[in-house]
């Protein structure tokens, strides 16, 4: 509820109706997420009697719809959250950033007021108008994001999105099963002849090209046709020893032995690494040739109806504590540095590759939206796929 | 017969006009319109799109997957018929659970079932291992990740689509026609393909095109039991509207295997027309 | 007279038959049992037993997530069916009795040709459009019920036209002219005699409508399907706990199946 608008003393008159009207008008906005146009602002202008200071604005209330990967928010973030403020939160799931991006893109950006995607993919729904200006005012605990986190390609100074976890990809591998550790990219690409058949690389179109490129020594945003050819190229010798493209099991196949060595993204080799029979034998590390530096992010539409809520659940994701119950769930680091020291030791040892500092996570590349390339990337990718 | 017309094609066709056309034809209008810098949609006309569809990577990719969806429809086919009539044959009480039972478990996720597929044909899996414990073999098979897999999905994905339809056209067929053509000394087998056959063709066809068209456009199975090793036309549109977020060309390429599709159930349906018009004028 | 085929020849090609039919139900629920054995795996993962647990089902039961999403689905898939089957059995009586149209012939098939991503992404622009900023609906369960019921009446239509391709109308023409009006007539004497095409047709547009993913993820508005429940959580491959519900589904369904099959027995 709105707190009535201090009265100069010669417009108390006006004062009292100011105060009904903006009794009416909140009680109008406060409301679900998804009515129309807020009915009125409650600083509607009366007659210019020149009285009020602009109002407090009003506490965050009402709904909002969040979309996020299923099981990336900590079990009791959305219950603990609504406890609090007393804002309700409908958590609808997407399964990979095309589909989120896809549903946007035929409904002109609408349909939610919170969106995680990746960073590049961030930056492609800004492209399209459709992601709100962070005003970085309203978020009291970005204090606590890492000062490198200003400072990430796809957006410097987190203008239209705010980190919510980041990483690096490199090799996961059985130490048991691979008899020289990798050192390269090349040990993916064209792996030694006992790993034939046992290695899988990442589907999703970026990461894909992501070896290759590196190893070619390319930019990961690369939109040269003869440079993507080239890594086309290779990919191509090497899906000849793929046992697969897999974005989703490969850490089930490295704990089963059906693979041994896998390119993967920090976190998810941490599950591999955490399983109890094989964990032990599991080790990422990041090849010579460098790597990316992704994140996922967290973005508020424009098209919102209830961006105050949007703020604040952001701004709550954003409190140390709460951002390493993120840690313990994904087993990746969040860009709060706050937060990452309040992780478990115990976690860290078993885990190191949480322990990497943002300066070095800064040395990889981030991705960046393709904008008019990725039309050629999506062919070279089924060239790849299609090829023989 | 206006008014019976009306009743009878009115709900259904004005459904379609609504929920179908007019939303299919609006995306398949971007076909000639042009890929905006992030994405979306411009109103430039432009014929870019057939002429980047000429690139015989797409017609690789397009006979690659006629050769696999049909393959697993005579798969479905064979496996599918003999079942078929076995069940429309049944005493009239157990038609009807018998038939729900080879329905039953698509009431499950095709995410989950196929995801237990991995489970039995993986290195470590089911079918392995018991091989390998037999005796009859020392390396593990491989059975998954490769286009085997990909038509075992297929067929086990789309049988009881091929069951359905054959059970209807075979449970209507009047057992008296097959005595009589047994009386009048034709074996089993005769009769078979003189009377039963023919008469359960419309059956068939449904049969095929319910297996053979979803094949076509299907993109899990592919990449799921094929370990993303192939691209089938399912894969490639999908590419074109959710990763490159080039509307107009996927647009496009939809359009050319729907006139495709479209030309052969036209054939397929004046044939079984001609066919009916035949028996009708006989 | 010639000999007519002895009767064991007969019944020997029955037992074959018999027999394969038994192989196809044992191909079409070997993955089934796989999905009910990891159920009750303790490690959850595929690759190891560690022994017995009801701890999945457990999880199972405080999910309501995926509860209600499997709620909601049932809703979506019974209200497809009976809309669907009702349009596209007239549909089929039309196409067959009250127009000789090639291209209508071939329209029916059109929902089946169309590519999902296309159909999806039309209907939720459509949906966008005159629902959301026209009429200021949200998107929600009854849209994919909208979606789904398009590509069921293709379905449903084509199945029961199987069956009505060589009706004998001879019967129908009795009951006319007896009285019967042609209400009464469809009533007793036709539908009787399509029912097996219209349970089948029923049978695929529930099937379809339940398993169906990607139409149902871009319609749905901020409801959960099953299917698109089921999708969201592959982020870690299967979970043992979709593993179990699929479980209780399919026992349910025997369940279900049997026990009608035991009411019809006693009745009859």
């Amino acid at each position: 509820m709105t707190t009535s608008p201090q009265a100069a003393p010669q417009g108390r008159r006006f004062g009292a109706a100011f105060a009904a009207l903006a009794l009416l008008a909140a009680a109008c906005t406060t409301g679900t997420s998804s009515a129309g146009p807020t009915a009125g602002s409650t600083t509607a202008a009366t007659a210019g009697s020149g009285t009020s200071a602009p109002t407090e604005a009003a506490r965050p209330s009402g709904k909002i719809v969040v979309s996020n990967w299923d099981l990336y928010f900590p079990e009791t973030l959305i219950a603990d959250f609504t406890a609090e403020t007393g804002i309700e939160v409908e958590w609808v799931k997407h399964t990979t950033n095309e589909d989120i991006v896809g549903k946007l893109d035929a409904a002109n950006g609408t349909g939610y007021d919170v969106v995680l995607v990746s960073a590049s993919f961030a930056e492609g729904l800004n492209n399209r108008g459709w992601l709100e200006t962070l005003d970085h005012g309203l978020l009291t605990n970005i204090s606590h994001l890492a000062p490198e986190a200003d400072q990430l390609g796809y957006d410097p100074g987190n203008t239209f999105s705010i980190p919510y976890t980041w990483g690096t990809t490199g090799l996961c591998y059985r130490t048991d099963l691979v008899p020289v550790p990798p050192t390269s990219w090349n040990d993916l690409l064209k792996p030694a002849p006992e790993l034939d058949k046992k290695v899988t690389m990442l589907a999703t179109d970026r990461w894909l090209l992501l070896p290759a490129l590196k190893v070619l020594g390319y930019s990961l945003n690369e939109t040269d046709q003869a440079h993507l050819e080239e890594a086309r190229d290779l990919l191509l010798e090497t899906k000849k020893h793929l046992l697969a493209y897999d974005d989703t099991t490969f850490y089930s196949r490295l704990v089963s032995g059906e693979a041994a060595l896998v390119e993967a993204w920090d976190g998810w080799c941490n599950y591999g690494i955490a399983d109890e029979t094989v964990g032990s034998k599991i080790t990422y590390m990041i090849p010579s040739e460098g790597t990316d530096l992704w994140a996922d992010t967290m973005t508020i539409l424009k098209s919102s109806s209830n961006k105050p809520a949007a703020y604040a659940f952001i701004d709550y994701i954003l409190r140390p504590e709460i951002a390493k119950t993120v840690v313990d769930l994904t087993l990746y680091k969040v860009p709060n540095p706050d937060a990452m020291a309040l992780v478990d030791p115990a976690v860290m040892a078993q885990f190191p590759n949480l322990a990497m500092t943002p300066a070095e996570l800064l040395e990889g590349e981030p991705l960046r939206d393709l904008g008019a390339a990725a039309p050629l990337w999506a062919n070279i990718v089924t060239q790849i796929t299609a090829g023989q | 017969m206006l008014r019976r017309r009306l009743i009878l094609l009115g709900p259904a066709l004005a459904w379609w006009a609504v929920f179908l056309a007019v939303p299919v034809a609006l995306v398949l209008a971007y076909a000639f319109l042009t890929r905006g810098t992030f994405g979306g949609v411009v109103p430039t006309f432009t014929l870019d799109n057939l002429a980047r569809a000429a690139d015989p990577l797409y017609l690789r990719v397009l006979l690659f997957s006629l050769r696999v969806a049909a393959i697993a429809t005579l798969v479905a086919l064979l496996i599918g018929y003999p079942a078929a009539y076995l069940i429309a044959t049944l005493p009239p009480r157990w038609r009807t659970p018998v038939l729900i039972l080879t329905v039953l478990p698509f009431w499950t996720s095709l995410l989950i079932r196929t995801y237990a597929w991995i489970v039995i044909l993986n290195r470590e899996g089911l079918i392995n291992r018991g091989l390998a414990a037999a005796g009859l073999i020392d390396q593990p098979l491989e059975l998954l990740n490769n286009e085997f897999a990909i038509e075992l999905g297929l067929v086990y994905g789309y049988l009881p689509l091929m069951i359905l339809p054959i059970y209807a056209s075979i449970e209507r067929l009047n057992p008296d026609l097959r005595e009589a053509s047994a009386d009048l000394g034709g074996g089993p087998l005769r009769t078979f393909r003189r009377v039963t056959l023919p008469l359960t063709l419309p059956g068939i066809a449904a049969g095929c095109i319910f297996v053979f068209v979803p094949s076509l456009g299907n993109f899990i199975v592919p990449d799921l039991l094929g370990g993303g090793l192939s691209s089938m036309v399912g894969n490639l549109i999908q590419s074109q509207f959710l990763r490159a977020r080039d509307w107009p060309f996927g647009a496009m390429l939809s359009l050319i295997l729907i006139g495709l599709m479209g030309a052969l159930l036209f054939f397929q349906a004046w044939l079984l027309g001609r066919q009916r018009r035949e028996a009708l004028d006989a | 007279m010639p000999d007519r085929p002895s009767r064991s020849i007969r019944s020997w090609g029955r037992w074959v038959l018999g027999l394969e039919l038994a192989l196809v139900l044992a191909f079409l629920y070997l993955p089934i049992a796989v999905v009910a054995a990891l159920s009750f795996n303790a490690s959850g993962l595929p690759t190891a037993w560690t022994g017995f647990s009801l701890e999945w089902y457990a999880a199972v039961a405080r999910n309501e997530a995926l509860l209600g999403a499997f709620g909601n689905t049932l809703i979506v898939g019974a209200a497809t069916t009976i809309i669907a089957t009702i349009l596209g059995t007239l549909l089929a009586l039309g196409l067959e009795r009250a127009v000789r149209s090639t291209f209508l012939d071939t329209f029916v098939y059109v929902p089946m040709i169309i590519p999902d991503i296309v159909f999806a992404i039309a209907l939720l622009s459509f949906y966008n459009l005159v629902f959301t900023s026209l009429l200021g609906l949200q998107l929600g369960l009854w849209t994919v019920i909208l979606s789904h019921v398009t590509f069921g009446i293709a379905f449903v239509a084509v199945v029961v036209r199987t069956r009505l391709r060589h009706f004998d109308r001879s019967i129908e023409e009795a009951s006319l002219d007896l009285g019967a009006n042609e209400l009464r007539t469809f009533r007793n004497v036709t539908l009787p005699a399509i029912a097996p095409g219209v349970v089948a047709g029923a049978l695929i547009a529930f099937t379809m409508s339940f398993d169906e993913f990607i139409i149902a993820f871009f319609t749905k508005g901020t409801s959960e399907t099953f299917p698109t429940q089921v999708y969201s959580m592959i982020r870690f491959g299967v979970t043992p706990e979709v593993n179990a519900i699929a479980t209780v589904v399919l026992g349910l369904s025997i369940t279900l199946v049997l026990v009608s099959q035991r009411l019809r027995g006693s009745l009859e």
